[in-house]
């Protein structure tokens, strides 16, 4: 296990490597220049030349390339001109906040999803199976930022039973101390039982307009896999030994059609830890992905490097975590094969 | 259901499930929201150092609110009856009196003012503070160079309650320049304590940290999220202000900040497109200001160094083809002050801007540009920036359609906001429409950045005429009737050659909830928490 461990990482390593030079010379490539853009209003050559100079950007590519890695070494992302903040410093405050819309978001699609789509492939042409064809197709065909514009419109301003969506918690209430980053959890571990409840309130309906879209995917593999293992001739022996319906769905089936399922929680989760800019932006959700495409907007290179470098990394070890779950899932996946 | 029922209802619940509930409830919520401030903003300050590499607008006011300068502007009402800074009136903040002579400004210092920490504020921090502004380079030198305060050798330490400040050259601007933004006065012992060698002036600490004595302290810094400031009880360099905390919130999207003061969530934004204030102005929740931004304008510009415009008659041209009124009505939705249509092309006075005599005439566009020698006209690029594209992306359109129907077919060329600067520092663009405000309230500032022949960024025309020159600097200096003539001349010139054709002047517009009183208009277009308050 740990030889596989170690094998897998190692071949991490050159997507690793890959990833800090084409970000490093894709921000180069970019159009703007952060000099001109940060000199401000009373800009004149002469104090653009200056911030261009302390900004290290009068150095030949190589040379800034040298310093870049040198930094990446000591673990310095660099400061982000946007927030003034050191890289490394945001991308840690922020990536909880991501993390925590998106694991609730996908937590609510795999609970709706995973039984719905059981369903619908058990009752096939049943109207379960029709439910489910209805709400994926709706759920794919409704963009997350329209989602999420309709439910800010209809239950923050129309109905006022949701929070103001002013980010991950009301402006009256003080966050908890930092321990994970992850509002519900810190705020329980010092019981502060109304920031947790605020911070609850706060992600339902972000949490909601993702789930929404990550439903599709998720409930049509779910059904397709499970279908094409009920077709299976171990399925048919089952229920001829007199199985019950349910030990053969869930024991049998399920777990046999439950590794595809895996493979889309994983793909959608990393989707949508990156991707949710939208619903970041309607929620005023101080996530990851607003970070990035804010500083991509003004040609702020150190923040876009760390962030698509903390997402390479993150996707590395994702995929690795779901390499080694199916093998817990289903012993015959030999990895090393 | 109410939010705070919710609350207090889910508290119940977790109370019934056996968790221990915090002693907050909600009578001290509400109690606390009646001294709260709820700023909503779209972007984000990057740091509270008004002196930084790149430090920007929201940066201001940061600075601005927990700083003191020596002196600051006195009020006035404009004539909707608003509250108004007064650029014609220097009051005190850290110092109290001055005395001002031809070669020198000698100021007396309050005597019991006191940093946030309680280190007494004396005249070697103001020198430290000033030494700093002229030296660091950017931004503030430049600022502080536009009224000829240029090196530390002018600041002096006469004694710990006595400051004064030697001019290089009678300049009228020196003394305005010391009470905008930059000249913060900053804690010199403690900066100096987080200074390094390489960092000398404490930069990188003051990024994150403040140095400073003014009315509002920082509690809470979420770079990116929130800033709450809490007033300081210590002050002493002005009348106490009202408000006990500030939150300033980033919300992102524009349809968002104004669902949060239609529900009276949040207390007041300037971020709003101008259709939202547009069609708030009736709302019987909100108070809508909109105050004329000072020396400031949407302009069509020219590149005169390149054909066709080159030649007066085609900017003339091009003047009577701008469809003025379809851009104040479809474009500003009416806020917004035209700056077409005077009774001729003479300057009416020694304001700017002012109207000029063009307006929308394609006939005689048309005419002027067959005597121009283009009858069949031309192909041209017209290129705005992105970051204000609300504005500039409608405006182009029309301006276009209106072009067509003289024979000139503009190009349109959409420049990412991030790409816009490093563009007019190359001044190749034929034509651009872009906007540009000077804080300083002086029209020979304004012409001295867009018309001088010194060719700032801001003279995005590339125009040069010595005869203009000659009568910029001359006002620069001069006073009386000497003045006046100056600018009207500069001012006749410029309508009259057409470089840059005016089309409004913007407002600067504030959405806030009715019981919000004491709100001021600023140069620098950023709030100042110290005169609101709530009712």
């Amino acid at each position: 296990m740990l030889n596989l461990l170690l094998s897998r990482l190692a071949t991490a390593i050159p997507s690793v490597l890959g990833v800090i030079v084409v970000t490093f010379l894709l921000t180069r490539l970019l159009p703007g220049d952060p000099a001109a853009y940060f000199a401000g209003l009373a800009a004149t050559p002469q104090a653009v030349a200056e911030i261009r100079a302390k900004l290290g950007l009068d150095k030949s590519l190589p040379e800034q390339f040298l310093v870049y890695v040198q930094d990446l070494l000591s673990g310095n992302l660099g400061t982000s001109l946007t927030t003034g903040q050191p890289v490394t410093a945001d991308i840690l405050t922020r990536l909880p906040a991501s993390a925590e819309l998106t694991l609730l978001a996908l937590f609510l699609a795999a609970a709706i999803a995973i039984p719905l789509g059981v369903l619908a492939a058990v009752k096939q042409g049943s109207w379960i199976d029709h439910l489910c064809r209805i709400v994926t197709t709706a759920g794919v065909s409704l963009p997350v930022f329209f989602t999420g514009l309709l439910f800010a419109y209809v239950f923050y301003y129309l109905l006022q039973i949701a929070p103001a969506p002013t980010g991950r918690l009301d402006a009256f209430l003080t966050p908890p101390p930092h321990r994970t980053g992850f509002y519900l959890i810190d705020s329980l571990l010092v019981r502060n039982t109304e920031a947790f409840w605020g911070a609850l309130a706060q992600l339902a309906l972000p949490a909601a307009s993702m789930a929404i879209f990550s439903l599709a995917p998720l409930a049509r593999m779910t059904r397709g896999s499970m279908l094409s293992v009920l077709g299976g001739d171990f399925i048919r022996t089952a229920r001829a030994s007199g199985l019950a319906p349910r030990t053969v769905i869930f024991t049998y089936a399920f777990r046999n059609a439950v590794l595809p399922v895996i493979t889309v929680l994983g793909m959608v989760f990393s989707f949508l830890l990156g991707a949710n800019v939208l619903v970041e932006t309607v929620f005023a959700w101080p996530g990851i992905g607003l970070y990035a495409v804010n500083a991509l907007l003004t040609s702020d290179y150190a923040p876009v490097q760390g962030f698509v470098l903390t997402m390479a990394v993150l996707y590395i070890t994702l995929n690795l975590a779901i390499d080694l779950l199916y093998g817990l899932v289903d012993p015959r996946v030999r990895l090393d094969a | 259901m109410k939010r705070r029922h919710f609350l207090k209802s889910s508290t119940a619940l977790t109370a019934a499930a056996g968790v221990t509930a915090p002693a907050i409830f909600s009578p001290l919520k509400a109690q606390s929201r009646q001294e709260t401030l709820l700023v909503v903003a779209e972007n984000t300050p990057n740091m509270m150092d008004i002196h930084g590499v790149g430090a920007n607008r929201p940066a201001y006011e940061v600075s601005w609110n927990t700083h003191d300068r020596l002196m600051t502007y006195g009020v006035k009402k404009d004539s909707t009856g608003q509250d108004h800074y007064d650029y014609s009136k220097l009051e005190p903040e850290l110092a109290t009196d001055w005395n001002v002579t031809p070669t020198s400004a000698t100021f007396k210092l309050r005597r019991d003012a006191k940093f946030h920490d309680g280190t007494p504020i004396t005249a070697k921090d103001v020198k430290w503070s000033f030494d700093r502004a002229v030296t660091v380079g950017g931004f503030p030198t430049f600022q502080m160079r536009a009224g000829s305060l240029e090196k530390p050798e002018q600041f002096v330490v006469v004694d710990d309650h006595t400051f004064r400040v030697d001019f290089v050259r009678a300049d009228k601007l020196s003394m305005p320049d010391l009470a905008v933004p930059v000249p913060v006065i900053m804690n010199s012992e403690l900066a100096k304590k987080n200074a390094t060698t390489a960092d000398p002036w404490a930069m990188e600490w003051t990024k994150n940290n403040l140095a400073a004595g003014g009315a509002y302290k920082i509690e809470r810094w979420q770079p990116g999220q929130e800033i709450v400031y809490v007033r300081n009880d210590d002050w002493k360099n002005g009348p106490m202000p009202k408000i006990r905390r500030v939150i300033l919130r980033i919300i992102p999207s524009a349809g968002n900040r104004r669902a949060l003061l239609e529900r009276g969530d949040a207390d007041i934004s300037f971020d709003l497109p101008a259709k939202d204030f547009s069609d708030l102005k009736g709302s019987p929740k909100l108070n809508i200001v909109g105050t004329p931004v000072e020396n400031a304008m949407q302009y069509i510009g020219m590149n005169v160094k390149q054909k066709p415009f080159d030649n007066v008659k085609v900017r003339q041209a091009i003047a009577y083809a701008v469809p003025y009124q379809q851009i104040q009505d479809a474009v500003m939705f009416g806020r917004a002050i035209p700056l077409y249509g005077g009774a001729s092309n003479k300057a009416k006075g020694t304001n700017w801007p002012q109207v000029h005599g063009y307006k929308t005439d394609l006939a005689r566009a048309k005419a002027l540009l067959a005597e121009a020698g283009y009858p069949n006209g031309f192909e041209t690029t017209l290129s705005f920036d992105l970051g204000l594209g609300a504005i500039n992306e409608p405006l182009t359109l029309l301006l276009q359609q209106s072009l067509a129907q003289i024979g000139i077919k503009a190009e349109i060329n959409k420049v990412p906001g991030a790409n816009w600067r490093g563009e007019l520092l190359k001044k190749s663009m034929p034509m651009i429409t872009n906007t540009f405000g000077g804080w300083l309230n002086y029209a020979e500032y304004f012409f001295f950045w867009c018309y001088h022949g010194q060719n700032a960024v801001f003279n995005t025309m590339s125009y040069q005429n010595p005869a203009m020159d000659a009568l910029i600097d001359k006002a620069r200096f001069a006073s009386g009737a000497d003045y006046d003539a100056a600018v009207k001349g500069f001012v006749d010139m410029a309508f009259d050659e057409v470089p840059r054709i005016p089309i409004f002047q913007p407002l600067l517009n504030v959405a806030m909830q009715k019981n919000v009183t004491g709100y001021r208009y600023w140069f620098h277009r950023q709030l100042d928490y110290r005169q609101l308050a709530k009712t």
